[in-house]
């Protein structure tokens, strides 16, 4: 074989190898989309989405509760991680102090990897400690917590490409510093926000190991946000492991529920992205 | 030329300005200074966060530590009952879990890098690109779901027995074949990591600057060849630091492996041996923990897998930065 058949076959074979490579990658989502969609389907129905789990042994029931219990925690834990991200963000992107900027970046990617049921211990050490029960509350404090640095990074990059020219203009206008910030910047990097804060939403719509010792999930409606409540992760955890064949259809229509909701929004989030980068340009 | 202070009306050109104004720049200033105060409000909550996740963990892990000491990290013996707390078994889970899953998971994932990057036709690139980030965002109980009733029955009535029969003298594939174990715990990983290093390696690979690859084209070489000569010395780190966070997000992980890897807290050089990680004895034991040296013993696992992880991680970013700058797209 002369060299120059050599690299030829070469250049073929490993864009070959790459090629299967990333065929291999995406390979597990088509199976776990397959699966969702055969097992999940077929179990669902309307009662899923409007009763709330039956007792061992009864079959039928749905997850109406734990569905409920998802999005009351999302819009606690964006209580917390909405007002602490974006304006931490906002700081970030703008301030002209010396070293706290970048050391709060720092410690916004450095909580970025800190696994979420590390998390979850500090949520129980907070709030379940000193109230001594689990509660909706500590869920939402640490899935705000882990809200917190997608939405302060993503603030903060957004803020970045907003003209300086806008900025100026506003100033030159005779506003105050705080009104040209909240008026023109953060109007003007609203689409790009609300990005992250959806990026941010798919992300925590899916944890569980935090709210194992903070939500705990609950079987029943939850009484007030003191109360352990219900989350579709959870349940979906607790019947997965459990052995009961009825409780594992469940299980399969609640993931199916869990992935449309964590796929619609992670699709809203990168069309306004495309809208965003259409504006940019 | 000293600014006119134009209140005091000096200066040459002073104009004169209606009282009211100054009036109103007067409020402004202490609009400005709420609005400050506001900002510096929100990031002291954030580092005491930060501080409070790192503080929580030590204090509530100080019994254990001055209970166990040094015998906490090197004993096997995990026994609730007697209140003997060893986390050997722990870490060696997770660190074989991780390290098989970084296996499977680092090929593939600089492979399909590559090929989003180097080789793939342009209409192509953003489609696939897109389906790995679906990918990333599938929650890890959906592929825990996935691993308990269609993995690892596989594995158990297809693969496990295939390796045993034919790779069966190696100490790695000895024993019955459950079907969960280390070794499905590990190919989850390697499918919730390999997203990661996919994506993060191709944006590292797309900031290797074009002229890189004219240089190697202009010399004559083929697409390959310009690839492992001139692209990937240059993105080097950057692609390391990409494996590296794969492997932070592997550490971490829980409720996939908390799923699949049988919770049993026993080294065994089998894979096919269910095994136990750092974070599924947190996830299964946390909220049975009865007494307060329990609970501690376990919080200092938590520290443990806090401290690994922050390690691991800051490395990784680092190495992502030294290529072109801040890499977008490394959120989890």
């Amino acid at each position: 074989m002369s060299v120059a058949t050599r690299r030829f076959v070469l250049n073929r074979v490993m864009g070959f190898l790459c090629g299967t490579a990333a065929a291999l990658v995406i390979l597990p989502l088509i199976l776990v989309f397959a699966f969702l969609l055969y097992q999940g389907g077929s179990s669902i129905n309307l009662e899923f989405f409007t009763h709330t789990p039956r007792p061992v042994g009864e079959s039928g029931g749905g997850m109406a509760n734990a569905i409920v219990g998802t999005l009351i925690l999302i819009g606690l834990a964006c209580g917390l991680g909405l007002p602490v991200g974006i304006l931490g963000g906002l700081y970030v992107a703008d301030s002209q102090d010396s070293h706290l900027p970048s050391v709060v970046r720092f410690l916004a990617d450095v909580l970025n990897g800190v696994p979420s049921i590390v998390i979850g211990i500090f949520a129980y050490t907070l709030v379940v400690l000193p109230m001594k029960r689990f509660s909706a509350l500590a869920g939402g404090v640490a899935l705000g917590v882990i809200m917190i640095p997608i939405v302060l990074r993503t603030t903060e990059e957004i803020i970045r490409l907003v003209p300086a020219s806008l900025r100026e203009a506003g100033l030159a206008l005779g506003l105050p510093k705080w009104k040209v910030t909240v008026r023109i910047v953060l109007a003007s990097a609203r689409a790009g926000i609300t990005t992250g804060v959806m990026v941010a939403i798919a992300r925590i719509a899916g944890e569980t190991a935090p709210l194992l010792f903070t939500a705990f999930g609950n079987r029943f409606w939850h009484h007030g946000l003191d109360q352990p409540i219900a989350a579709l992760a959870l349940q979906i955890f607790a019947y997965a492991i459990s052995p009961f064949d009825d409780w594992h259809r469940q299980a399969w229509a609640g993931a199916l529920v869990l992935i449309s909701i964590v796929f619609l929004v992670s699709l809203a989030a990168r069309l306004a992205t495309r809208d965003l980068q259409r504006q940019m340009r | 030329m000293p600014e006119a202070d134009p209140r005091r009306g000096g200066g040459a050109h002073a104009v004169s300005l209606p009282r009211t104004f100054f009036v109103a720049a007067g409020r402004n200033v202490w609009g400005d200074r709420l609005f400050q105060a506001c900002l510096y409000a929100m990031v002291a909550l954030f580092v005491a966060i930060v501080a409070g996740i790192v503080g929580a963990l030590v204090v509530e892990s100080l019994p254990a530590a001055r209970h166990f000491g040094l015998s906490f990290v090197v004993g096997q013996d995990w026994d609730p009952v007697k209140e003997s707390f060893g986390a050997l078994p722990f870490i060696y889970g997770t660190i074989v879990s991780s390290l098989l899953g970084m296996a499977v998971a680092v090929p593939l994932g600089i492979g399909a890098a590559i090929y989003l990057a180097e080789i793939a036709p342009f209409p192509v690139r953003s489609p696939v690109g897109f389906l790995i980030e679906l990918l990333a965002a599938v929650p890890s109980v959906v592929y825990g779901l996935w691993g308990i009733f269609v993995l690892a029955p596989f594995l158990r009535q297809w693969v496990q027995p295939a390796l045993g029969s034919t790779l069966g003298w190696l100490p790695l594939f000895k024993g019955p074949p459950y079907g969960v174990g280390m070794l499905a715990a590990g190919l989850i990983l390697s499918v919730m990591t390999v997203p990661f290093i996919a994506t993060v390696g191709r944006e590292v690979l797309l900031a290797v600057p074009n002229s890189q690859r004219e240089a190697a084209l202009a010399l004559g070489s083929t697409r390959w060849e310009t690839t492992w000569i001139a692209v990937l010395p240059y993105g080097r780190s950057g692609l390391i630091g990409a494996v590296l966070l794969g492997l932070g997000r592997a550490l971490g992980e829980t409720m996939a492996v908390t799923m699949v890897i049988g919770n049993r807290p026993e080294i065994s050089v089998s894979l096919f041996a269910p095994g136990y990680t750092m974070a599924s004895v947190l996830a299964n034991e946390f909220t049975e923990a009865t007494s307060d040296l329990y609970l501690s013993a376990l919080v200092q696992i938590g520290l443990l897998l806090l401290v690994v992880t922050v390690l691991v991680n800051a490395f990784a970013r680092l190495l992502v930065w030294t290529v072109g700058g801040a890499v977008k797209g490394i959120r989890e």
